[in-house]
């Protein structure tokens, strides 16, 4: 029975962090564009070229 | 992706929303982000591949036409969107986060529920009274207030929704439990409480998001009629000036394939203008310097100047504009099923927990015992499958329409669909394709198609570009040509194989203002294609499918007669011509004011007022921003074969809406004698209120092979 005066309320915590993890998705476009994000992972970013050989030697 | 150039961050940034339909992949989203953040000028663009837009933050001395051509130069078209159109998904937001917060809150509480129903008693079950309580109070004084505010305003009204036996049957839950939980007593409803709101909540955001989600596509097509024009200022040079800026006695310049943006004189040059959006008149007119020309014309030969006559509020489209408010008056009055259904609902409901509340006194109850049963009935009979079953539906049928290139613009718009008993169609860009397309290419050579290709590809003629798309179309790779040339109003020429070749106006004239175009080489005697304004595919099939479906059609155009005639012959339909808009509008309400309800068809300028008037109505994509505006669905594609199609979903939407509503009346009738007997437990109702809410989902996900 002590041991619900601990669960309890820890299982409550682990849902409204659940419940404020989505609000903050929501609040920061997370879903706006659901179609879009299954897309952009197929984006070859050019940035990730190696970068061109350094002339000076790396310090230390 | 967000790639920023280095811009000043001090310097104030204009955000434009342009829409572009062609994106199709993740390479046109990482093409136009590049492409558009290399402009000088533009800080960020972020595409929204779900919406088809694009948010770009510029610098304020760069114009929308810049903008437009940099993202035509990468290779998409686009149109403008205002921002106030792409901030609306605010409604579906909160009801999204009322929903979440709802769902968090049935789910604990639920939880805790169980604990209680299997078994729990003495200090732990007061003590899990009290912490529902504790979860169940805040949510509802969040979750509720869509249904608060609803049910408050129709009471100021003097009138009763949906909302009101919810509000009325939630609040009181709540406050019966909590005095059931400070007495300790055995039985508390929060979780009944919350889980109604999450069951309707959930119904409330599906219907919002289907609105969003039709208004989203359609203002993706809504292809902006000139959001401006080029004018030349006091030293003759051009510049852009957005459609409310033009004021009278500006000069507006118009090219080739623009449409106007004022009413105004013809001040230079001589031209052929189509007027079919505005009219309905297929045959394009022939305008010289003095004469009157109409906002939405499309400019077809050479280019002209233009003095603006009328602006905004005076223009011609502004009067029919005026004309579809009135006419649409009838349709905001409609009223859709479920609040039909609300209309004896919550007189029946209130009632019936009245009642039985009495009824228990009079039979020697306590007061206690007999405010425990209302909340019992209440709670029951809240309409949690009735809240549900039409949206879901509805999102359902939108869903599978939307897959087949149909667009719903109204939650009502199946509904009313549903009950039409005749369509009227108008005849350029309805049921023809309001576009010219060449008829006698089959007597041409492949080596002439192949020159009359290359040669079209090089103009913007509206005539060289539907000869470029059917000719494409059979497979005919261009030949080389070099050395070209455009005359405007004349045609192009060039060099093939050492000698010149010429497409453009034939020379002789044609008989009438039929379309042609010639083709020659050298001086030689040409050949004359010829365009006409061809049936749109399956039109034929669809009005035979319509009469199958026990619809009359018929068609009402404001053509002439000589051309409405021999579509009407081939389509076997009576038809009325050369009506003006009022008389069109006249038309569908003397046919509505003897009891028909008629399904309107159309694309103009001209049948917006019509469309507005029809108990639904239907535009094809192609059509003018006006006709899409006033239309509840809009079909994409050439072939007229949607609406039927259309016509099928509404009418079989509204079956699952109506055997829906069956099963949630099946439902109560079973559930509310046990509640007013008193039978009713905590647990009874969760598993009632889910079972009944599950079936009716179930239920409407049949619709999902209706596109089919």
């Amino acid at each position: 029975m002590t041991g619900l005066g601990f669960l309890i309320p820890l299982a409550l915590l682990a849902g409204l962090v659940g419940l404020m993890g989505f609000f903050w998705a929501l609040r920061n476009g997370q879903f706006e564009d659901l179609d879009g994000a299954s897309m952009r992972i197929l984006i070859d970013d050019e940035d990730d070229v190696p970068l061109p050989p350094q002339d000076d030697s790396p310090a230390g | 992706m967000n790639i920023v150039t280095p811009l000043d961050p001090a310097l104030a940034l204009d955000e434009t929303v342009l829409s572009v339909p062609g994106m199709r992949c993740a390479g046109c989203i990482s093409k136009i982000e590049r492409g558009l953040t290399e402009v000088e000028g533009i800080a960020t663009a972020r595409v929204n591949f779900t919406a088809k837009r694009v948010a770009i933050h510029h610098l304020p001395t760069l114009s929308l036409p810049d903008i437009q051509s940099a993202l035509s130069r990468i290779g998409f078209d686009s149109q403008p969107l205002s921002v106030e159109l792409t901030r609306q998904d605010q409604d579906s937001a909160q009801l999204l986060r009322a929903m979440a917060v709802a769902g968090f809150a049935a789910m604990n509480i639920m939880l805790l529920s169980v604990a209680v129903w299997s078994g729990a008693g003495g200090a732990t079950r007061e003590m899990f009274h009290w912490i529902s309580a504790l979860i169940a109070i805040p949510t509802v004084f969040y979750a509720g207030q869509p249904f608060f505010r609803s049910a408050l305003k129709a009471l100021k009204h003097g009138r009763t929704n949906m909302d009101v036996p919810i509000s009325i049957g939630v609040t009181l839950t709540t406050l019966m439990s909590l005095y059931e939980t400070a007495t300790n007593g055995h039985h508390a409803w929060f979780d009944g409480a919350v889980m109604l709101l999450f069951f309707l909540l959930t119904g409330r955001w599906l219907d919002s998001v289907m609105r969003d989600r039709a208004r989203d596509g359609v203002t993706a097509l809504l292809q902006h009629r000139s959001a401006g024009a080029w004018t030349l200022d006091t030293d003759g040079r051009a510049i852009w000036t957005d459609a409310a800026e033009l004021q009278p006695g500006m000069v507006m310049l118009v090219a080739v394939g623009e449409r106007l943006a004022a009413d105004g004189t013809l001040a230079k040059g001589e031209t052929r203008l189509d007027l079919s959006l505005i009219t309905g008149e297929s045959a394009p007119e022939t305008h010289r310097p003095g004469d009157p020309v109409l906002a939405g014309t499309l400019n077809l030969d050479a280019p002209i100047e233009v003095t603006v006559t009328a602006v905004g509020k005076d223009t011609t489209i502004a009067d029919i504009a005026r004309m579809m408010e009135d006419a649409g008056q009838g349709k905001s009055r409609y009223v859709r099923l479920a609040d039909r259904a609300a209309r004896y609902y919550a007189p029946a409901v209130h009632s019936l927990a009245a009642g039985s509340a009495i009824g228990w006194l009079v039979a020697g109850a306590g007061v206690h015992q007999a405010l425990l049963i209302a909340v019992a009935v209440l709670l029951i009979t809240c309409p949690c499958a009735l809240g549900l079953a039409v949206p879901v539906a509805q999102i359902v049928a939108a869903g599978a329409l939307m897959k087949r290139g149909i667009l719903l613009k109204d939650g009502s718009a199946l509904e009313r669909l549903a009950e039409v008993d005749g369509v009227l169609f108008d005849k350029t860009g309805t049921l023809t394709l309001g576009r010219p397309v060449p008829v006698n290419l089959d007597d041409m050579p492949p080596d002439v198609l192949a020159v009359m290709l290359a040669l079209a590809r090089t103009s913007r003629h509206v005539l060289s570009l539907s000869l470029a798309r059917a000719i494409d179309a059979r497979g005919i790779a261009a030949a080389v040509i070099e050395d070209v040339q455009e005359e405007a109003g004349q045609g192009v020429s060039a060099t093939w194989q050492g000698r010149r070749v010429h497409l453009g106006r034939p020379a002789h004239g044609v008989e009438g203002s039929e379309l042609a175009t010639a083709f020659r080489v050298e001086d030689e005697p040409g050949q004359v294609v010829q365009f006409t304004d061809a049936l749109r595919p399956e039109a034929v099939e669809t009005i035979g499918r319509l009469a199958a479906m026990g619809l009359d059609s018929s068609i009402l155009s404001g053509d002439r007669i000589a051309a409405v005639a021999p579509v009407a012959r081939t389509l076997g339909l009576t038809a009325m011509a050369g009506l003006r808009p009022q008389e069109k509008l006249d038309a569908i309400q003397r046919l509505s004011g003897a009891g028909k309800k008629m399904l309107m068809v159309g694309d103009g300028i001209n049948d917006g007022p019509a469309l507005a008037a029809g108990h639904a109505s239907i535009a094809p994509a192609s059509a003018s921003d006006v006709g899409q505006q006033a239309a509840d669905l809009v079909f994409v594609g050439d072939s007229l074969a949607p609406i039927a199609t259309a016509i099928r979903a509404a009418r079989k939407t509204m079956r699952i809406v109506r055997e829906n509503l069956g099963l949630a009346i099946a439902y109560n009738v079973i559930a509310v004698p046990l509640a007013i007997a008193g039978q009713v437990t905590p647990l009874i109702a969760a598993l009632a209120m889910s079972g009944s809410s599950l079936l009716v989902i179930g239920n409407a996900l049949r619709l999902n092979r209706i596109g089919r």
